[in-house]
């Protein structure tokens, strides 16, 4: 009952806190950048506009692929928030954005089509420690279960650091902010044209917007869950993480894909997978 | 006993018919109804022995047995006759070792060759039967038109359909001889067909490549086979401890020490067969043949037959080292191999490597062995056969009509071939995307391996192993829904193959995922329950939100109708130059030049050069070291 709840909290509270933070967002990187910045709420007039646009598109089949991604993701946030299993949470995600990628390709463009084979090499890259932050929370938990995960009394973080750290890397893939930016990006001076949603327009894209609404919300939650056994110091460390993100963002320059992916396993493979290594090897020697 | 008899013997007397039948009518009209015989037996014995435990049945023994050591003896002489017809040297050296160890074994223990039962059935062997009669006797099927059409297309190859089928119903006819015997010198016999019968189908074509990939699958399927033999051998010797011949008494073994040497003998034939690191090219070089061949040696049987015997073995193998280093023969197997997928633009060779890839990960679960691990195993079994089995007969439908099976010219199949889009579409979707069958048991050798000591390895060849599954898959998927304009319609064509077949294996794909649960509680879970008095299952809440996601796949297209009202259509952005739907822009000059757009295939990082080779010597010795630990545990 309580994961019923949380997920239908989710679906409606999601898109306003994820605007609201896409607004915080616009305001702290535009001081960064010494503007005054857009008004908080400009990110839901931006998107209120575009539902009001005309209906314009490349081909009709481009609309189902991106309904389906926002629905998919909003599903798997809101398992994620119902307390579900982490990796079928992860497995939902992952088809979510293949729709957004079957999207970008159905609408055979030349533009679009660099931005969806990018956005599958950001997916490529992020993926693996995806999962291993997955079974580190595991290890320390004793469950794949978001609520058992949070529910926990130790502190994750503390057995986790390196995976921390790795999924730190990944979340900046993730929010599409510098330097991995690679398929689409917030900010207009770096962009190839407007990389995998360049043919999508009006309410297509103001869908796709808030979709990412709902993903930032639904990741910013797991960053949570290494802080779970403090609620204080766990939303504080999601806004420090946040903040973090956004710094990086303005004092950085798209890399190349190779260096995206590299940036996304080296981080698995050194952060991750040593963190687990010892991990285990410690549980192993305690027991 | 009679059914298990019935779908060993069918096939052969199908066979013997097909040799002489010269007209396609006639042909179709045998095969499909032979189909259906098959297919409906399998589905009986389903009904039949489904619901209880494993049944053994004596059979008759001196006979059967004489009869396959002479059959034996022929194949030899038929390898070292084609071996010297065609320059061969190193597949008569192997096929002469392996009739001399037979002969060795005959004489030298007649007295340890006996197993009380040498036919058996439980709830493996049903599920493979179901693999091989249905989805096998399904490309039988799609197998009679597709030929006709090949052979319009290839004037050249000289036609021999008759030996055809009758090789593809023997074929399967020794799948299920396989999957049903109890004694493990009828499994070699029945092991040893399956390779001759792809030695043949391989070279179907009497090419030089054609030629040369058949011996390169026959050498390296008798090298598992003489270590197959050295297995039985091992065992006779130690009949007392082992059990012999006998596998329901080799499993049942208390000498875990002693068992685990034939064990992973067994299992290096396993690896050979299903075409594992080193030894994936006879698989991918297995190509040149017929479609309906790829997609029966892929999907139901031989490579299957591999996995089978390891997954078997599982038990002996769990919690040994030696064990532990045939897992990761299978690891190491599916990261290189899904890798390599990413450099392939040919559809047939990403398909072959995505097959290694999943066998890979198949021995690895049962290498490993515990009771998760072999559930998982076999569930990726189940799907992988109905979804390789699907892409395969699609590839070659595509091909026959497009007149190309690269993956850059499936560009805009959804508008060309549309059923045939979606149904491909299912097929990749069945490979890697939640809420399919395949991603369920990736999801669950996930969970199981957390639980082992050391399995931190493997979740990190599963994790990135996915990463680039997802790669290779969803690009060939976005160049089948590209919109491309201006492009003609050849869904139909002359000499269609039946379509129903195709049809039928798209339902399967879907099915699965609902019938899921169902399958795991009846066959998968009391087989594992049976073996390890403990079993895995999915949580129900995870299954109800798997059945949710599939049913708002199913659902989701729906939506199409509320778009079509009042967009407004207009060409792709072009950087501002005028642009028409087809890709065209207005160049300088007054030029209209075309835009072209093209996958990514990394081959600086994942290409085969690169990736194949160090890929096979970590396999070999991994594979040695197996042999080493199965020795220092004695």
């Amino acid at each position: 009952m309580n994961g019923l709840i949380g997920a239908v909290l989710f679906l409606i509270l999601a898109p306003i806190a994820g605007g609201l933070i896409a607004g915080i967002d616009r305001k702290i990187t535009a001081r960064m950048q010494g503007r005054v910045g857009p008004p908080l709420l400009q990110p839901f007039y931006d998107v209120g506009k575009l539902f009001e646009k005309e209906n314009v598109v490349v081909t009709t089949a481009q609309n189902f692929y991106v309904l389906a991604y926002l629905v998919f993701i909003a599903l798997s946030g809101a398992l994620f928030f119902a307390g579900g299993d982490l990796l079928l949470i992860i497995f939902a995600f992952t088809l979510a954005h293949v729709f957004l990628v079957l999207g970008a390709y159905a609408v055979h463009s030349p533009y679009s089509h660099i931005g969806a084979e990018r956005e599958l090499i950001q997916v490529m890259a992020y993926e693996p420690m995806i999962i291993l932050a997955a079974v580190g929370l595991y290890m320390v938990g004793g469950s794949f279960y978001v609520a058992d995960i949070a529910a926990a009394t130790v502190p994750a973080i503390l057995y986790l650091p390196g995976v921390f750290l790795g999924f730190a890397v990944i979340l900046t893939i993730k929010l599409r902010k510098s330097p991995f930016d690679i398929s689409t990006s917030h900010h207009a001076h770096q962009e190839i044209v407007k990389g995998i949603t360049t043919e999508f327009s009006g309410s297509t894209l103001g869908q796709v917007e808030i979709a990412h609404w709902y993903e930032n919300i639904f990741l910013l939650g797991f960053v949570y869950l290494f802080f779970s056994w403090n609620p204080v110091i766990g939303v504080a460390a999601v806004a420090v993480t946040y903040v973090a993100e956004i710094f990086v963002d303005n004092v950085t320059a798209r890399v190349r894909w190779q260096a995206a992916l590299k940036s996304g396993w080296l981080a698995a493979a050194v952060l991750g997978l040593v963190n687990l290594a010892i991990l285990s090897y410690m549980t192993i020697g305690g027991a | 006993m009679q059914t298990l008899l019935f779908l060993i013997l069918f096939p052969i007397l199908a066979a013997c018919l097909l040799l002489f039948v010269k007209r396609t009518t006639l042909r179709y009209a045998v095969v499909t109804l032979s189909a259906l015989f098959i297919g409906g037996a399998s589905i009986y014995l389903l009904i039949r022995y489904a619901f209880g435990d494993a049944v053994y049945f004596a059979a008759p023994s001196e006979g059967a047995s004489m009869a396959m050591v002479a059959i034996e003896m022929v194949l030899a002489l038929f390898i070292i006759y084609m071996g010297a017809k065609f320059r061969n040297y190193l597949a008569i050296v192997l096929a002469v070792v392996q009739a001399a160890l037979v002969v060795y074994l005959e004489i030298s223990f007649p007295g340890s060759l006996h197993a009380v039962n040498n036919l058996f059935v439980d709830q493996l062997s049903i599920i493979m039967a179901l693999i091989i009669g249905i989805i096998g006797s399904l490309i039988a099927v799609y197998a009679v038109r597709y030929m006709e059409t090949y052979h319009h297309h290839h004037p050249e190859v000289r036609n021999r359909q008759g030996m055809f089928f009758f090789v593809i119903f023997a074929f399967l006819a020794a799948m299920f001889g396989l999957v049903f015997s109890n004694n493990l010198m009828w499994v070699f016999f029945f092991w040893e067909v399956t390779t001759i019968s792809s030695f043949m189908l391989i070279g179907y074509s009497e090419t030089e490549e054609a030629t040369k990939n058949a011996f390169r699958a026959l050498v390296m399927n008798l090298l598992g086979g003489v270590a197959f033999v050295v297995a039985l051998i091992f065992l006779a010797a130690t009949e007392p401890t082992s059990g012999g011949i006998d596998l329901a008494r080799v499993l049942a073994s208390g000498d875990a020490a002693v068992i685990l040497i034939p064990a992973v003998l067994i299992g290096f034939a396993g690896i050979t067969k299903a075409a594992l690191m080193p030894f994936s090219s006879w698989l991918l070089g297995a190509m040149v043949a017929p479609t309906p061949v790829s997609a029966l040696l892929h999907s139901s049987t031989m490579v299957k037959a591999g996995v089978y015997i390891l997954v078997r073995f599982a038990p002996v193998f769990a919690g040994t080292f030696a064990g532990f280093s045939v897992g990761l023969v299978g690891g190491v197997t599916f990261v290189v191999a899904s890798a390599i997928a990413i450099s392939q633009s040919d559809a047939k060779s990403v398909l072959a490597y995505s097959t290694i890839a999943n066998l890979g990960l198949i021995a690895a679960c049962a290498g490993v062995g515990t009771y998760m691990l072999v559930w998982a195993a076999i569930l990726l079994i189940i799907f992988h056969a109905v979804a390789k089995s699907l892409l395969f007969l699609g590839t070659g439908a595509i091909e026959h009509r497009i007149g190309s099976r690269n993956i850059e010219d499936m560009e805009g199949l959804i508008v060309r071939m549309p059923k045939m889009a979606v149904m491909m579409f299912i097929g990749i979707a069945g490979m890697f995307l939640a809420p399919f069958g395949m991603l369920i048991s990736k999801w669950a050798a996930i969970e199981a391996f957390v639980q082992v000591p050391f399995g931190l390895i493997f979740i990190a060849i599963l994790a990135y192993g996915s990463a680039v599954t997802v790669f290779f898959w969803a690009k060939w998927m976005g160049k089948l829904v590209a919109v491309t304009r201006n492009v003609e319609r050849v869904e139909k064509g002359f000499l269609e193959e039946p379509w129903a077949p195709l049809y039928i294996i798209t339902g399967l794909v879907i099915a699965a995922v609902f019938l899921f649960p169902v399958i795991s509680s009846t066959l998968i879970e009391p087989y594992v329950l049976a073996i390890y008095g403990a079993t895995a299952r999915l949580a129900q809440a995870n299954v109800g939100i798997m059945l949710l996601m599939m049913a708002l796949l199913l659902v989701l297209p729906v939506s199409f109708f509320l778009f079509r009202r009042t967009a407004k259509h207009l060409p792709v952005y072009m950087g501002g130059r005028p642009a028409t739907p087809d890709l065209h822009f207005a160049g300088s000059l007054g030029l209209t030049r075309e835009v072209q757009t093209r996958n990514y295939y990394l081959t600086e990082y994942f290409g085969e050069a690169k990736l194949f080779r160090p890929g096979a010597v970590v396999c070999t010795v991994l594979i040695l070291a197996s042999w080493i630990l199965a020795g220092v545990a004695l």
